[in-house]
């Protein structure tokens, strides 16, 4: 299985080259994508809101990561603060990423201002500005996977393998992000975050860059002033040690799996999960049902799986099972290009723009 | 004087529910609030053209079942991003138990 060497080369994942107009002259961005059919008074229970169980796990989250984090610093210089850091680094580097990924879409929470609060602190915790995003990840969910559209796609091909697995110790990202916040600060934006964050929108944006840009730096001088790594270990440094569940899960979402279809089910992964994992996650492994109804909380989405799981591929029943379909088809990605793993409908699902998932329409090579 | 158009009888909106309604080549969302009133807005987000009769009522907003904007039905104003271009509002009413729009 080399994985040395691709035969072809990357595709323009960029929001503002070819690719993009090809996704607009075929009629992918903005365009009508697939929902099961859910009664609308099912969709009304799933969809409403409460404080109870995101309060809950808001309250765990936090008290786990002030007991955890005060025993490593307790325990600071002895072997028995291990085992506190690696729980609060992946309470600090990977929860971090689902509480900003529910309270971003204001489901989390029946108040807003719950849900606005614990998004600005997971946004500072997964190093990403709070304005921005919120209008990169509207546009995932617009476009999810499109290429030239979409700005959060995880795994480009040919996939980049090595780097792929950097990303389980925050690296290069860290740095990235990191250098995109600074950047944010000096109130520069790149081409593609022009592309999809309004120009009323970028004061704020630079305004939270500033304020996350200097809270990391008081972390650093606290640690150089201290001589003593226990600042970076608590503020930032979870985002390198502490962020393999982030990646881990993420990595699932869509990995492997078609690109330029308008239906969920085929490039979205469903993953059923242990308990723990899926409360770190808050049950994002339920990604096909996220995607087709976003307005569909968390605490909701088992249910929701079980109401429409006749209309979706059949659900990877393990992490396991999930990493080894979709290691197997990013090396195949390597050498092969336009190769995917194709999900089948079960005969009791409805198919929906069957003509984007044949091989005849995936692009074959780059647009010109 | 507007001209009201019939949309439907009252009781095939739930309280704090929304319904779409398609009239002369236009799309609509028809509300009606926890107290039974009904309100009528242009019926797709002014973000990307989602029909936002789909989302969900809370209290006196729709929140937009793609990208969960949010907009006061009752007033059209946008109040959480993405959706940041106020909703048209259009008169409702009841009569005999039948609701109609001035569109």
């Amino acid at each position: 299985m080399a994985l040395a060497g691709t035969t072809y080369p990357k595709r323009d994942y960029s929001l503002t080259g070819p690719e993009r107009e090809r996704a607009i002259a075929r009629g992918l961005a903005s365009a009508e994508w697939y929902h099961s059919d859910v009664p609308r008074k099912e969709m009304k229970t799933l969809m409403k809101r409460s404080d109870g169980p995101a309060l809950r796990d808001t309250v765990l989250w936090l008290a786990l990561l002030a007991a955890t984090g005060a025993g490593g610093v307790a325990l600071w210089g002895s072997w028995w603060a291990v085992p506190f850091w690696l729980a609060y680094g992946v309470l600090y580097g990977s929860a971090c990423d689902s509480r900003w990924h529910e309270c971003g879409h204001g489901t989390a929470f029946r108040t807003d201002w719950m849900n606005d609060w614990v998004y600005i602190l997971a946004s500072f915790m997964v190093m990403r500005n709070p304005v921005s995003w919120r209008w990169s990840h509207a546009r995932h969910h617009t476009d999810t996977i499109i290429v030239g559209r979409d700005p959060e796609i995880a795994v480009m091909r040919p996939p980049e393998i090595a780097r792929t697995a950097l990303a389980f110790i925050g690296l290069p990202d860290v740095f990235r992000h990191f250098a995109v916040l600074w950047r944010n600060a000096l109130g520069r934006f790149g081409p593609d975050e022009r592309d999809y964050i309004p120009e009323a929108e970028r004061p704020r944006a630079i305004f939270w860059a500033r304020i996350f840009v200097a809270i990391h730096l008081a972390a650093v001088l606290a640690a150089l002033l201290s001589w003593s790594l226990i600042p970076l270990m608590l503020v930032g440094g979870p985002r390198i040690y502490g962020t393999w569940h982030m990646v881990l899960t993420g990595l699932l979402q869509h990995g492997g799996l078609a690109e330029d279809v308008l239906d969920h089910r085929l490039n979205s992964r469903t993953v059923l999960m242990n308990p723990v994992s899926r409360w770190i996650y808050w049950n994002m492994n339920y990604h096909v049902e996220h995607h087709m109804f976003p307005m569909v909380p968390y605490h909701a989405l088992p249910r929701l799986h079980a109401l429409i799981r006749h209309d979706l591929p059949p659900a990877n029943r393990s992490m396991a099972e999930a990493y080894g379909e979709m290691i197997r088809a990013l090396v195949r990605q390597r050498r092969e290009k336009g190769y995917y793993l194709r999900r089948t409908l079960p005969p009791t699902a409805r198919p929906y723009r069957e003509d984007l998932h044949d091989d005849a329409s995936v692009p074959r090579t780059p647009a010109a | 004087m507007p001209d009201w158009v019939d949309v439907c009888a009252e009781d095939e909106i739930e309280e704090e529910d929304v319904i779409r309604f398609d009239h002369d080549g236009r799309t609509f969302a028809v509300y009606r609030d926890e107290t039974g009133a009904v309100f009528c807005t242009d019926g797709l987000c002014t973000h990307e053209q989602v029909h936002l009769a789909d989302g969900l009522v809370l209290d006196d907003t729709i929140e937009c079942p793609r990208h969960n904007g949010r907009f006061n039905y009752k007033t059209g104003a946008a109040l959480r991003t993405p959706a940041c271009v106020a909703l048209a509002t259009y008169p409702a009413r009841i009569v005999a138990g039948r609701i109609e729009v001035a569109v």
